[in-house]
């Protein structure tokens, strides 16, 4: 089983649910950190990095001997990051997304990969908890093949909780993409209704089955809870406003830990979705 | 030969426009008679990245062997370089301007991209 807690935009509270969700599960579990322009589940979590690796993908070389500018490359390059204008071909490689393509068409066989690096892939064992985390490099805009590499390590036989990036574009599907169930985080405002609803079509477009959880309970007003009633979506689970909650968080505290009257919430949560005993 | 001018405009009138990639037309003018055609950019303008370089591949294959534009970025500079197609800066007013500038021998043909990014 794995679980995707996503949110339509940041500071809403999806990392508190993830790694709480995570630590309530209390049974072996990984915890995938896909927010990867700002990890920050190991935060909360206790522990160091066990291991650390570079993450690359593999961008095209030319070997100007073969190449006979016949553009084939350019034209299939979405990115425009392998170009050839009748040319020998130029990279760009700060562009390419590391698809593969352009090797494959090349007639010339005059394409080879090489790998860049684009950030980091860390892993913790914390607990019952296995967190990976990827961690983007200052300056590339690749989060998506980064997400990828997080998500290639994650362990089938285990469930799984995964700490989506914020917002609705192409790094969110990367993440939520495969999860059997996404957990979309709002807050009760109208910038929290705002961002919901673009998540929500974002999802419904994937076809992936959601529910939302309600953040700051109690703060705002109910027009999260009329939305979500006319478009008959369920809301699973509401945290309160409780400045204590604030207060763990800002203490890198688990509000399981520090605020126990949660307990019973979070373990309930996370045996329904990420299956109970013996689940 | 040809040469390119990134424009807004629709006539040798027009104001050169200072950034290369992010032209919405380019003025292609024929020294041998004298003639032009506009070429619209306008679809590569939308492209959140790589709008230079599009911008140089269409220059290329408008057939131009020659650049004036404002400034020009660096990816740009290497597809149009590769391409064989020589770049002049000119803050000339007009396009007529810098064609009578580059008739004359007064473009200085750059050497290098001469600013970096979302150019
Ligand atoms: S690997 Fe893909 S993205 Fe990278 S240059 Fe080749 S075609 Fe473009
Ligand atoms: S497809 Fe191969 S041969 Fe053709 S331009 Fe690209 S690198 Fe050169």
């Amino acid at each position: 089983m794995t679980l995707a807690i996503a949110s339509g935009k940041g500071g809403t509270g999806k990392t508190t649910l993830a790694v709480n969700l995570a630590r309530a599960y209390a049974r072996p579990l990984q915890l995938l950190d896909c927010d990867v322009e700002e990890p920050n589940a190991h935060l909360f979590l206790p522990g160091t990095e066990a291991a650390s690796e570079v993450a690359t993908i593999p961008v095209p070389e030319v070997d100007e001997s073969r190449c006979d500018g016949c553009g084939e490359c350019s034209r299939f390059c979405a990115y425009h990051a392998i170009v050839s204008t009748g040319t020998k071909a130029l990279v760009f490689a700060e562009m390419c997304h590391g698809c593969g393509g352009c090797p494959r068409v090349c007639p010339r066989q005059a394409i080879r990969e090489v790998p860049r690096r684009i950030g980091m892939v860390e892993r913790r064992q914390a607990g019952d908890i296995a967190l990976v985390t990827g961690r983007l490099d200052v300056g590339s805009v690749l989060a998506p093949p980064l997400i990828r590499e997080v998500k290639r390590r994650l362990d089938p036989s285990l469930p799984a909780v995964i700490d989506a990036p914020p917002g609705t574009s192409c790094p969110v599907v990367t993440a939520v993409r495969g999860a059997d169930f996404v957990l979309l985080v709002t807050e009760p405002t109208p910038f929290g209704l705002h961002d919901l609803q673009l998540a929500v079509d974002t999802l419904r477009e994937l076809a992936q089955p959601f529910a939302v959880v309600l953040n700051r309970a109690g703060a705002g007003d109910d027009r999260v809870h009329r939305y979500c009633r006319e478009a008959g979506i369920a809301i699973m689970m509401e945290i309160a406003d409780d400045r204590r909650i604030a207060e763990a968080y800002s203490r890198g505290r688990l509000v399981f830990d520090a605020v126990p009257e949660y307990r019973a919430l979070f373990s309930g949560l996370a045996d329904t979705l990420l299956g109970g005993q013996g689940g | 030969m040809k040469i390119a001018f990134a424009t807004s405009g629709n006539n040798v009138s027009a104001p050169l426009e200072s950034r290369f990639g992010r032209a919405s037309k380019f003025l292609i003018y024929d020294l041998e008679n004298q003639s032009f055609e506009i070429i619209d950019n306008q679809q590569n303008l939308a492209a959140a990245q790589g709008a230079g370089i599009q911008a140089a591949e269409t220059v290329v294959r408008s057939g131009a062997k020659a650049l004036v534009s404002g400034h020009c970025g660096p990816k740009a500079f290497r597809v149009l370089a590769a391409a064989g197609v020589k770049i002049y800066a000119s803050d000339a007013a007009t396009i007529a301007d810098a064609v009578a500038k580059y008739k004359a021998g007064e473009l200085k043909e750059s050497s290098g991209a001469d600013v970096q990014g979302h150019w």
